[in-house]
Order: structure tokens, then C-alpha cells, then sequence
């Protein structure tokens, strides 16, 4: 058996290999389901139903899916141009810290307009998620350091901003009048006027589906079009592609360095905006720090080969999957069980990957050392 | 080897290649690029293994499964790329993969190598010190060592895969003397080669391949350097001549003064150098390869910093390390890499073609492109340069070396250039398309483009440049009339003699 290079790769498979992971994953998982005592079907079953089907399923699918929206994408823009930031973590801390603080200010100065409240927020959220990537993109441009390493590192910073906030401060942010903030420390809840309104989509006895998801699939548009029918889009591609191309082009690289990492910022901070808007309405530091949105997006920017309109899709199942994960979790259901099963999904869609790009031979191997990328033009 | 085939995935490596190589003889394998030259060798040498057709070692059929067995059968390659230990010692790296007894020995004896080394060494005339460490020796010196492994290892059969395209002409008849040598022993040596010349010199019999097919075995005595190449190419040639091109030369239009640019590993790679190119002039740049040609090139474009110096182009100054200054001043540029410089691999055709020109109209309006335009821009120059692809929106990573040097032609000549900066532009092509690319730059300079050629391929200078300067360890270190120039007194410039 050997794996063989396709020199071209069928548009079928870029669909089908997917789907035949996810269902090669459900089979698998079944074989555990079974060696652990739980009826498979009925497994599935119950899942489909909580993440899709059941009153409100829907509904709570959209909560887990709408940040993964922002951060797969926030990983998508730079991943694309060979910039890997892992930052959206921390950039979506930040993105929720700011958007909190300006709305609670908003609050204070007794503003009650939804809209500016939104924009308010959602500006704030950006340009503090771009405001942190901005230290690794400078450095990666000026100075060549490895992003990889310096937006992983700004992400623990950017926790301990949040516990500091609302832990081990008496800060703007924090409730230091209710009952219960007394007695443990909470974040302040935003004013009425800024929750952010979603629509109801009066299917299954109402979705709510939130303003922020809206906005993510707009701006996975918007990216969409970028890539495809700009100059600044097209030098991005060149980037993505061949720095040395691109350089030998006259393109200005440094530049589109900073940018798309401040882009890639921006769009996680929105993510934490919209989140903080949308959802959670305080914040919650240990809520934000378990909950891996922006870890999570690189997956889900992974799995849709950092194509934004892929994003979309992509966060609507792994948010579908957290949801049922999440319900599934019970006495009966040990929360173990429920890593397993996403960690088998995850790990087959990732192996099904190969299959795209190469093709499985069945038969005795022919080359041990050199593989036919030495193949004679 | 008989009825050897191999097939990769989209091609047909070896098609029933017979070939065979006589004790005590040096046979040449010519053949093209692309013609199976190389597959051939690797199924030799245990690397791939064939599809069909059986190999016969002394009259005994073998098969090797993997590059090790066919060591043991006394199988040894010199590959185009050394496979050295660059931090190890000469004696380090012939000892390193013997599998053979001093080889397995827990501990090493370094002192009774080093003499079996410098003693092979004295006997096959291929003198290097033992105890050098690679990363110190020049490319020739490397060559006999990777030489030198092999009889150190009593290899009864060697094959040297394009082994002179880093020598210069003195350094390449020093080789073959030694590989005359090793065949008079009754070694056998196969010598793959697409240089005519050198099969020639070199060889006693030869094995022509064209297409992943034998087109002929013969003896080189009788053989012209015509007919080689009418076997090779399949067709007659027009032998490679040096043309005058009417006219006298016009003004200066590329200027370099006192360049001194950086090297990749610190120190300077070029080293205050200054030259002229008159408007339809084509002067070459002859050096062995990473004498700082490549460097010089990329500091002209701008995608390289100057050090010191100044390159003005119709008199005026060019800002360094900005390749926007020179395009706009009329600077084209044909990298020595074309895939992964001149051109994005994974992109289409039609947005490799729009790569210098998006900026502006007709490719784009204000922040938008237009891509429609973009392909019919693609599409004109595909025509008009025949680039072989299915289409404009093939990624450019598909396509060959040869149409891969076309796109990047004409991408470069549709800008209309005053300079066009050459560097290496045949180097992998095969002799169809090297005609094609000579052409292309003899025209661009009879339509007054000032043309600077970096080549290694002496020949390649001397049939088309008018001027020849030497390049040595990053300086010109001599300039000839390419009229009266003749390849040795050039040859010993390259290899850092002193000039007139």
C-alpha cells in the first residue's frame, strides 16, 4: 500500500472525501459506543435531535457556532498567507474586554439605541483584537520574529488581562454591587439596549439566529470577493502562494504583513464582540478561557482548507457537534466519551485530507527512499 | 537492463529502455530533459524499481528493492546534488553509509581511512585532503570526494548523473581523465550527459534516449556531433553558431557602479563590481556557479539590497532593493528560479501573466481586477509565445520547464523593457527549447534592448553574447571580446586565473 501524488485533484473528491470522513468517523465511534455499553443509533440519534432537530437545538447550535464563525475565519484570512496566528484566542478576549468596556460606558452616559450600542461594539471589539495582533505583526515584519510563537504567547497575556479585569481587581468591568457579584467575582452585565437582537427565523418552533452570524456570513462574502476580484486581494494570493514571486513582483510585503494579521485580528475581536453581544452579555473569565473559541477556529479554518465560504459550514457542524456534545454529557454519558467522539471526527477529517491530495495504491511498494516527487518531467 | 518501463502517475518514464554497459568501458547516456535519463539511473541504483524489463548484472539477472542492494552489487552514483555531511571531514563522509566492516565498527580509526582516502586519491589523481571539511572544499573538490566514495567502496560500476554542469571546462577534463582511468581498470562508467561535446570526449559508446525510449547505441568514434543531436532531438538541429547581429550598439542603457551586494550567509557576494550595457548589446556574465551571478542579477532587479554602489538605468539611479524602481524604469528580469520567483506556482496561468501589470489598467480599475481581461491578456501571450497548456487557468506548477521559461519570456518582453536581466534562462531545458529561448533574447537585443546574460553554459555565452566578463568570488575579474574570446583563456578566468 503507498500513497501516490495526484497531480490533479477532482473536484468530486474536495466533497466527498469530507462527508466520507465524517461518516468513516460515526462508524468508528459506533465501536466505541458499543464496547462502552451505549446503542449507537440511538446515540446518534439523540444527538441529531439536540444539536438540529429538538426545540431550541438549533438555537443553542448557533450560541456555539457564531464565535467559531469569526475566529475560523480570523484563522482562514492570515493562514492563507502562510501567517499562522494563533492569536485569535487572545484576540477575542480582547475583542469582548473592549466591547464590554464601551458599551458599559455607553451605558453609563445613558445611551438606549440598540444600533449605535451594536456598532459601538462591534468597532470597539475589532480594533482591539487588531490593537493585539498588531504587536506580533510588527514584529514578524520589522524584525522576522515567528508569529507563531508570539501570538501563542499573547493569548496567555490576554488571560490574564481577563481574570486581572474581574478577579484580582476592582476594575470598571466588574460587578462590585449585586448580591452575588459581592459574595464571587462577575463581570458587570451590559445595559438592556445592548443585546444584540437576532432574527427569528420561525422554523421548528423559532430559531433565534443571532445578529452576529448574520455578520460573519456577510463577511465571509466580503472575504470571498476580496480574494477573488481585488488588487489587494490578488497580491494576497501571489503572497500566499511565493513570498520570493511576490517580492519579485514589487509587491510590498511588509505592508500586507501587517495588514492581514490586523485584519486577521480584527475579525477575531469582532468574533469576541459579537459573543459578548450575542451570548454571554459580561464577562465571564473562566467561561471565555474553557470554551477554546479561537484553538477551536484554526480547526475550523483547517477543515475548510481556509476557504471563507467553507468557514461558514464547517463552524455551523463543529458548533452543532459541541452543542450535542454538550447535551449528551450526563450520568450516563461520561464527558470522556464526548472528547472521543469529536476527537475521532476531528482526527478523521483531518487524515481524509491526504486523500485529496494523494491517491492510495494498493500493491507492493516501489521506492523506499526518494518518492516520486523526483518523477523526471 | 532490459525492457526497462516505469511509469509515474501522468507519465511514461522508461518505455522498454534496453541499455548496456560493457566492463572496462565509459558509456554515455544522452538524452534530453525529460527523456528518462535520470529514471533510467535511479532504477539502476536500486532508488525506484522498474515496472516491467529485468536488469542483468555480469549475466546474472538481480533485482535490487532498495539503493543499498544494488551498493552491494558494486552499483555506486554521483548524483547531481552531493549527498555530503557538510560539518563532517572528507574521510567522515567516504566512511559514512559503508555498511562494510570499518564502516560497522563501534570504534572508528580515522588515521588508516584518511590514507586509503589520500592514497585513492593519489592514485586516480582526484587530490583532496582528507581531513577538509566539506563546507570548505569548492564544488569540483566535493565532486571527487562523492568520486572518491565510490572507489573507496571498490564500486565495480559508476554513474555520474550530469556530473560537469558545476566545473569549469578545466575542471571537467581533469574528470574525465579520472574516469578514463577508473574504465582502463575495468571498471564500468556511465556518464549521463545532455552536452554533446562532453559525450563526445569522454565516452566510447553511447546510448541515446529520447522520450523514455533507446533511439540508438553506438560507438562514439562513430558519431558527429550532428547526428547525436538529430538522435537526441529527433530532428536536424542548426549546430549552435554565433550570429552578428548588424548594427552598431547605442547608448549606455544599463549602468552598474561599485555594486557591492550581501551574500545569503553574510560577506559580501558581490564585490564592487562595474559594467555597461549598451542599448542591442548582449553581454555575457561567465562564472561557475555561485560566484555571485545569481546575487549581482537579483541586486540589478532590485530584489536584492545594495551593499555599496549605484545601478542607473538610462542614466538614472535606481533605488535599491526596490524591484517597483526598476520595473518602472524599464527592468525585466528572468529569474534564475523560475518556479518560486519568476512565478507563483499555485496560481493559474492567467494571474502569472498579470503578475508585473495588475496595478494598473487594463488589469484593473482603482481597487478592483478585471478578470476578464486578465485571461484575455493570458490568452494572447500563450499564442504568441506557444505555451503548451490546456488552458489559461492552469496553475503554472503543471506546466514544463520549457513553457514555464516561455511564460516567463514573454511575460517580461510584454512589458517592453530598456534592461532584461537573464540569469540562467536555459539551464534544464532541453535543446528544442533552448533554441526557442536564444532566439527570444537575440531578438529582444536586435530590438535594442539591453540584454545582461548570467550563464554557466559557456557555450551558451559565447554564441550569444557580444561582450564576455568573468565573474570570480563575487568581482569581474576580466573582460573579453566574445569574437576573439576562446573557452579556455575564459575557463581560467572562471576558476580565478589571472586575466589578460
Amino acid at each position: 500500500m503507498r500513497l501516490e501524488r495526484r497531480l490533479d485533484q477532482p473536484r468530486l473528491l474536495l466533497v466527498a472525501v469530507p462527508v466520507g470522513s465524517l461518516a468513516a468517523a460515526f462508524v468508528l465511534m459506533a465501536f466505541v459506543l458499543l464496547a462502552t455499553g451505549h446503542n449507537p443509533l440511538a446515540t446518534y440519534r439523540r444527538m441529531l435531535d439536540s444539536a438540529f432537530v429538538a426545540d431550541g437545538g438549533l438555537t443553542s447550535t448557533f450560541v456555539f457556532c457564531t464565535p467559531l464563525a469569526f475566529t475560523g475565519l480570523a484563522a482562514a484570512a492570515a493562514f492563507r498567507m502562510q501567517l499562522y496566528n494563533i492569536g485569535g484566542e487572545g484576540q477575542f478576549y480582547l475583542g469582548a474586554i473592549a466591547a464590554v468596556g464601551v458599551t458599559l460606558y455607553l451605558g453609563d452616559l445613558g445611551v438606549e439605541s440598540t444600533p449605535l450600542h451594536v456598532v459601538a461594539m462591534s468597532a470597539a471589539g475589532a480594533a482591539a483584537g487588531a490593537a493585539w495582533a498588531a504587536i506580533p505583526a510588527v514584529l514578524r515584519a520589522f524584525a522576522k520574529t515567528n508569529e507563531i510563537i508570539t501570538t501563542l504567547m499573547l493569548n496567555y497575556a490576554a488571560g490574564l488581562v481577563l481574570t486581572y479585569l474581574i478577579i484580582d481587581s476592582k476594575s470598571y468591568w466588574r460587578d462590585l454591587e449585586s448580591f452575588e457579584g459581592q459574595t464571587f467575582p462577575l463581570g458587570k452585565s451590559i445595559p438592556e439596549a445592548a443585546s444584540w437582537p437576532g432574527a427569528d427565523l420561525g422554523l421548528l418552533g423559532g430559531v433565534l439566529l443571532p445578529l452576529g452570524f448574520g455578520g460573519a456570513l456577510a463577511l465571509a462574502g466580503l472575504m470571498w470577493f476580496v480574494y477573488r476580484q481585488t488588487r489587494f486581494g490578488f497580491e494576497l494570493q501571489v503572497i500566499g502562494d511565493s513570498q520570493r514571486t511576490a517580492r519579485f513582483a514589487g509587491m510590498r510585503l511588509r505592508r500586507k504583513i501587517l495588514a492581514v494579521l490586523c485584519i486577521s485580528g480584527a475579525i477575531a475581536g469582532l468574533g469576541g464582540a459579537s459573543f459578548e453581544g450575542d451570548f454571554a452579555h459580561q464577562i465571564d473569565p473562566t467561561g471565555l478561557q474553557s470554551s477554546f473559541f479561537g484553538y477551536t477556529g484554526i480547526v475550523v479554518a483547517a477543515l475548510a482548507r481556509y476557504n471563507p465560504l467553507a468557514v461558514m459550514p464547517v463552524a455551523f457542524l463543529l458548533g452543532g457537534l459541541q452543542n450535542a456534545g454538550f447535551t449528551l454529557q450526563g450520568a450516563d454519558f461520561p464527558s470522556g466519551l464526548v472528547g472521543v467522539m469529536q476527537g475521532l471526527i476531528l482526527f478523521s477529517a483531518l487524515g481524509g485530507e491526504v486523500l485529496v491530495r494523494y491517491r492510495l495504491r494498493l500493491g507492493r511498494a516501489v521506492a523506499r527512499a526518494g518518492a516520486p516527487s523526483e518523477v523526471a518531467p | 537492463m532490459r525492457g526497462i518501463t516505469k511509469r509515474f502517475p501522468g507519465v511514461l518514464a522508461n518505455d522498454r529502455v534496453d541499455f548496456e554497459a560493457a566492463v572496462g568501458e565509459v558509456h554515455a547516456l544522452l538524452g534530453e530533459n525529460g527523456a528518462g535519463k535520470t529514471t533510467l539511473s535511479n532504477i539502476l541504483t536500486g532508488l525506484y524499481r522498474p515496472d516491467e524489463g529485468q536488469i542483468e548484472l555480469y549475466g546474472e539477472p538481480v533485482r535490487f528493492h532498495s539503493p543499498r542492494d544494488a551498493l552491494d552489487a558494486g552499483i555506486c552514483m554521483v548524483h547531481q546534488h552531493f549527498r555530503l555531511v557538510a560539518p563532517f571531514t572528507v574521510a567522515e563522509n567516504v566512511l559514512l553509509g559503508d555498511h562494510r566492516a570499518e564502516g560497522r565498527k563501534l570504534v572508528l580509526r580515522p588515521r588508516a581511512i584518511e590514507r586509503r582516502v589520500a592514497e585513492l586519491g593519489e592514485r586516480y589523481g582526484l587530490d583532496v585532503d582528507p581531513r577538509a571539511r566539506i563546507w570548505q572544499l569548492s564544488v569540483g573538490e566535493q565532486q571527487r570526494v562523492e568520486i572518491l566514495k565510490a572507489l573507496y567502496r571498490e564500486a565495480r560500476i559508476l554513474v555520474l548523473d550530469e556530473p560537469t554542469a558545476v566545473l569549469t571546462p578545466q575542471e571537467a577534463a581533469k574528470l574525465f581523465e579520472t574516469l578514463r582511468a577508473m574504465a582502463a581498470e575495468g571498471r564500468t562508467v556511465v556518464f549521463i550527459s545532455h552536452k554533446l561535446h562532453e559525450v563526445l570526449a569522454v565516452s566510447s559508446r553511447v546510448t541515446v534516449l529520447r522520450g523514455g525510449r533507446t533511439v540508438a547505441t553506438l560507438a562514439t568514434a562513430d558519431a558527429t556531433p550532428r547526428s547525436l543531436a538529430a538522435l537526441m532531438v529527433g530532428r536536424e538541429v542548426a549546430e549552435a553558431r554565433r550570429v552578428e547581429r548588424g548594427g552598431p550598439p547605442g547608448d549606455v542603457a544599463l549602468a552598474l557602479e561599485g555594486v557591492s551586494v550581501a551574500g545569503d550567509r553574510g560577506g559580501l557576494a558581490v564585490r564592487d563590481v562595474s559594467l555597461a550595457v549598451r542599448a542591442g548589446e548582449i553581454v555575457g556574465v561567465a562564472g561557475v556557479a555561485g560566484n555571485g551571478q545569481r546575487e549581482l542579477a537579483e541586486a540589478v532587479y532590485g530584489i536584492r539590497d545594495l551593499v555599496a554602489g549605484v545601478v542607473r538605468v538610462e542614466g538614472k539611479a535606481l533605488r535599491a532593493g526596490d524591484p517597483r524602481s526598476a520595473i518602472a524604469a524599464g527592468v525585466a528580469h528572468v529569474p534564475e528560479d523560475r518556479l518560486g520567483t519568476g512565478l507563483a506556482p499555485g496560481l493559474s496561468i492567467a494571474a502569472n501573466v498579470a503578475l508585473k501589470r495588475y496595478r494598473a489598467a487594463p488589469v484593473s480599475s482603482g481597487p478592483l481586477l478585471r478578470l476578464r481581461r486578465m485571461r484575455e491578456l493570458a490568452e494572447a501571450l500563450v499564442r504568441r509565445y506557444d505555451v503548451k497548456a490546456p488552458g489559461v487557468d492552469t496553475p503554472v506548477r503543471n506546466l514544463s520547464g520549457g513553457n514555464l521559461q516561455k511564460l516567463v519570456l514573454g511575460r517580461e518582453f510584454d512589458g517592453e523593457p530598456r534592461v532584461l536581466v537573464a540569469a540562467q534562462p536555459t539551464r534544464g531545458l532541453d535543446v528544442g527549447a533552448i533554441e526557442t529561448v536564444h532566439g527570444y533574447l537575440r531578438a529582444a537585443a536586435a530590438s535594442g534592448v539591453a540584454v545582461l546574460l548570467l550563464s554557466e553554459d559557456l557555450d551558451e555565452i559565447l554564441t550569444l553574447a557580444d561582450r564576455v566578463v568573468v565573474m570570480y568570488e563575487g568581482a569581474l575579474v576580466g573582460e573579453v571580446d566574445a569574437g576573439a574570446a576562446s573557452a579556455e583563456e575564459i575557463g581560467l578566468l572562471m576558476a580565478g586565473g589571472r586575466g589578460r
